[in-house]
């Protein structure tokens, strides 16, 4: 009699993890880099190709590391939220100017506004792979000895900004 | 207006459904001739119904309508003719139209051909598949409308999916769906008995035919997509054990073991809790794949709209439906569940091993399918589960399954001899293991793999032949005679039976001496696979009605004699502006020769992958095959209708 029973069990128990399946994305990768120290890359800067930018320029301090393009959607999503961010002061942010031209990503600050304490060129995308990008914008939150804390795939909103990343940061600054 | 006439269509079709989902089981159980009655005309109407829905949508598409939204989203005015019909179910909303008329076509089939059952299980039968409906329908009109207006409506639509604008794509989802909607009938048999407290030979006689032919319709499918992967995706691939091939997988596999587990029921009486559970399961199954892929719950390239309030209502009706059925099963499986002795060894014993086996393989192809989400409920990480774990699996269960296949028919129910069957086998086992040693080393290559397919697939064409001697052989009667007074069934199984032998051998040589190169080529360069000489003649521009390609001309010769020319494209369709590969392939008997176009390289080179396929369409007629006999099987003269004697 028992033994009937089984089949209805077993398919309760696989609906229970459907269920919670709903919740989640399984194209979400979360990146393998978290803990690990920032990739090295030492790339022309946007404002003035002569001059390099280094991520070792940035160690000692807290800072938002932002993986953006001219050409992509989702960026504008998220630029008035930077462009907020970098007024407060409340962390730097750097960003990194991904498979671009220098005169479009120009221009498209000089439309928007220009969040960033200094842009890094990576033209072919070589720091990218190093970083793992997969998706333009992606963000990452690097503390002062230059060890990724926290990566944030596609735009940064509201709630991730307010209950992942902020506090994420004052946590960092604290050490 | 059109549009607005299939939606009301389908409000119509829920209220039917409501009808025919309830007043048939209730006057069932109750013995209300009145409500029993109303199952037959209520199912008509609701295939009447969802027809016009139907209807209404083919039109919009014909029309070039854009300010239907699904229409939209999957057609576009430079898409030719037939394939805009085809975006019809190109889509989430309307393959889910495509699903509900599939299931009134059936449900109305089964309230034509069963005068011969008794009313209440007639009743109950239309009255569960009328729940069905109502779960669909009611799917369609919350959160799925393909009828949905555009306001503004759009200029132009976004086109169908290239990969699916082919021949094969008209084809592949109705045949699948038709065996998919088509196991709803042996679950509605089952729940029938269930509901009624009693299972005999002569339900299993009934419910054979309709499960046989939803297999049939479920193995055409199912080798429909594979071939048609072949073809369009050019990689030469045609299985990856990606989740929506598996979500039609399962149901095939236990479908297989519910078309023999019926057998036993139908001849014995025997498995009759096995049976039932089989025809929940895999109706069940069926019902699975439709959630996983429309939920978002697994990555798949075949994945459809990933909304988690879809998933959510269809998570609700799987468990309805199938915990429903469950339930039911776990209540009153004890009252229908006794059935005759047999022996350790008789051929009831080999039939319920070929049942588990199958179960097994179908659970292990469904755990490997939702391992990464299991793993990733619990937050032990993001895995993938790929062909690695799925071969290394399936083959230990399928090998012990392919053997027993060859002793199956031979055995004797309820008391067989193994002294006496090992006496018979001899020859074909000597035969097969002969050939899986000496065939691959005389094609040039041994492996254990190859030695145990060639010997499995030898086994069934041994065991088979000598079947067929058996009945035909050693009798006064012309041959012509013995070939009539065989029953179409026994025909039937013969056959499909062989068509799996045919398949595996497809298979082990396919995997064991196909061979391929991937090649940098200018016009003019000559690559060498396999003997044979391709030449490639250089890359012309063409259009296309909605896309440009780049068609590339490539020669093949042998000593240098000619043999035919591969014409692969490379095209680039213009409204998604998404590329697509054409491959260009030779098949015969014996090889594909197979090549397909990489990228444009510098200086007018591209690159090339050539393939040869040893064996390649063996696998497709094998299923071909098994379909035919399964058909076959089922017009058998024991299924034709006779009046139902008092």
């Amino acid at each position: 009699m028992k033994r009937f029973l089984l089949p209805l069990v077993i398919f309760l128990i696989v609906v229970g993890f459907l269920g919670v399946g709903l919740n989640l994305d399984p194209r979400e990768v979360p990146s393998p880099l978290v803990g690990k120290p920032a990739p090295a890359f030492n790339l022309p800067r946007l404002d003035d190709p002569e001059k390099k930018i280094s991520n070792k320029d940035m160690l000692g301090q807290v800072w938002l590391f932002n993986v953006w393009a001219s050409w992509c959607g989702a960026c504008r999503e998220e630029h008035p939220l930077l462009v907020a961010l970098s007024k407060s002061g409340a962390v730097p942010l750097y960003g990194m100017d991904y498979k671009d031209t220098r005169q479009e990503a120009q221009q498209w600050l000089d439309m928007g506004g220009n969040p960033y304490v200094a842009s890094a060129v990576d033209a072919d995308g070589r720091v990218g792979i190093d970083y793992g990008v997969y998706g333009v914008p992606e963000t990452y939150v690097i503390d002062r000895a230059g060890v990724i804390a926290y990566k944030q795939i596609g735009p940064v909103t509201e709630e991730v900004l307010r209950d992942k990343i902020l506090p994420l940061v004052k946590r960092l600054q604290a050490q | 207006m059109i549009p607005e006439i299939g939606h009301f269509a389908l409000i119509l079709a829920l209220l039917v459904a409501l009808v025919q989902g309830s007043f048939p089981i209730i006057g069932a159980a109750r013995g209300n001739a009145v409500w029993m009655g109303l199952a037959r005309p209520a199912a008509r109407a609701q295939f009447l119904l969802i027809s016009v829905a139907f209807l209404c949508l083919a039109y919009a598409f014909a029309t070039m309508d854009y300010s239907v939204t699904y229409v939209a989203s999957n057609s576009n005015s430079k898409l030719p003719l037939q394939y805009r019909i085809a975006a019809v179910w190109g889509g989430h909303e309307g393959s889910l139209l495509l699903w509900a008329m599939i299931l009134s076509i059936w449900t109305v089939a089964v309230s034509f051909f069963s005068k011969h059952l008794p009313d209440a299980m007639r009743a109950r039968i239309l009255g569960v598949m009328g729940l069905i409906s109502i779960g669909f329908l009611l799917f369609m009109l919350t959160v799925s409308n393909p009828f949905e207006r555009l306001i503004p409506a759009a200029m132009d639509g976004r086109d169908l999916n290239p990969l699916l604008q082919d021949p094969g794509m008209v084809f592949h989802p109705p045949m699948l769906y038709m065996g998919y909607v088509g196991f709803s009938v042996a679950f509605a048999f089952a729940i029938a008995a269930l509901l009624g407290g009693e299972l005999d030979a002569a339900w299993a006689r009934w419910s054979r035919p309709w499960t046989t032919l939803a297999w049939v319709f479920l193995t055409t499918g199912i080798m429909a997509g594979s071939n048609w992967a072949y073809y369009e995706l050019g990689w030469g691939g045609w299985w990856f054990w990606d989740a929506v091939e598996n979500a039609s997988f399962m149901p095939w596999l236990v479908g297989t073991a519910l078309i023999h587990s019926l057998a036993v029921t139908e001849k014995r009486g025997s498995f009759k809790a096995w049976t039932v559970l089989l025809a929940i399961c895999a109706f069940s199954l069926s019902l699975l794949g439709t959630f996983l892929v429309r939920s978002g719950v697994l990555t798949s390239v075949h994945a459809f709209a990933t909304d988690p309030r879809r998933g959510l209502f269809i998570l609700a009706f799987l468990v309805v439906v199938i915990g429903g059925s469950l339930a039911l099963f776990a209540w009153r499986a004890p009252t229908i569940a006794r059935g005759g002795k047999f022996d350790v060894v008789s051929r009831e014993s080999f039939l319920l091993a070929n049942n588990v086996l199958l179960a097994v393989a179908a659970i292990s192809v469904l755990f490997g399918t939702l391992y990464p989400l299991f793993l990733d409920a619990l937050g032990l990480g993001k895995i993938s589960v790929g062909p690695p774990y799925f071969d290394t699996v399936f083959a230990p269960l399928m090998t012990p399954a392919l053997f027993l296949m060859g002793i199956g028919p031979i055995a004797r129910w309820k008391q067989a001899a193994l002294p006496e069957l090992a006496q018979r086998l001899r020859w074909a086992f000597g035969v097969s293991a002969a050939t899986a040693i000496i065939l691959p080393l005389l094609l040039g290559h041994w492996t254990p793999m190859i030695g145990l397919g060639l010997f499995l697939a030898f086994w069934i064409f041994g065991t088979s032949v000598n079947l067929i001697y058996q009945r035909l052989g050693g009798s006064e009667q012309p041959l012509a005679a013995r070939v009539r007074s065989t029953s179409r069934s026994w025909w039937g199984m013969v056959i499909a039976h062989l068509g799996i032998a045919v398949f595996t051998l497809g298979v082990t040589i396919v995997k064991g001496f196909e061979s391929e190169i991937a090649v940098r080529m200018q016009t003019g360069d000559v690559a060498h696979l396999a003997g044979f000489d391709f030449t490639f003649e250089g890359v012309t521009a063409i259009d296309g009605p909605n896309y440009t390609a780049s068609r590339g001309q490539i020669r093949i010769t042998k000593h240098g004699v000619e043999r035919t020319v591969l014409t692969p494209e490379k095209r680039v369709y213009t409204v998604q502006n998404m590329p697509m590969t054409e491959a260009g392939i030779s098949p015969s008997i014996i090889h594909d020769l197979y090549a397909s176009l990489g990228e444009p390289l510098d200086n007018g080179a591209w690159s090339v992958r050539i393939y040869h396929k040893p064996m390649v369409e063996w696998i497709w007629v094998g299923c071909l095959m098994m379909a035919f006999g399964g058909l076959l099987a089922l017009s058998d003269k024991r299924y034709r209708l006779r009046k139902r004697t008092i």
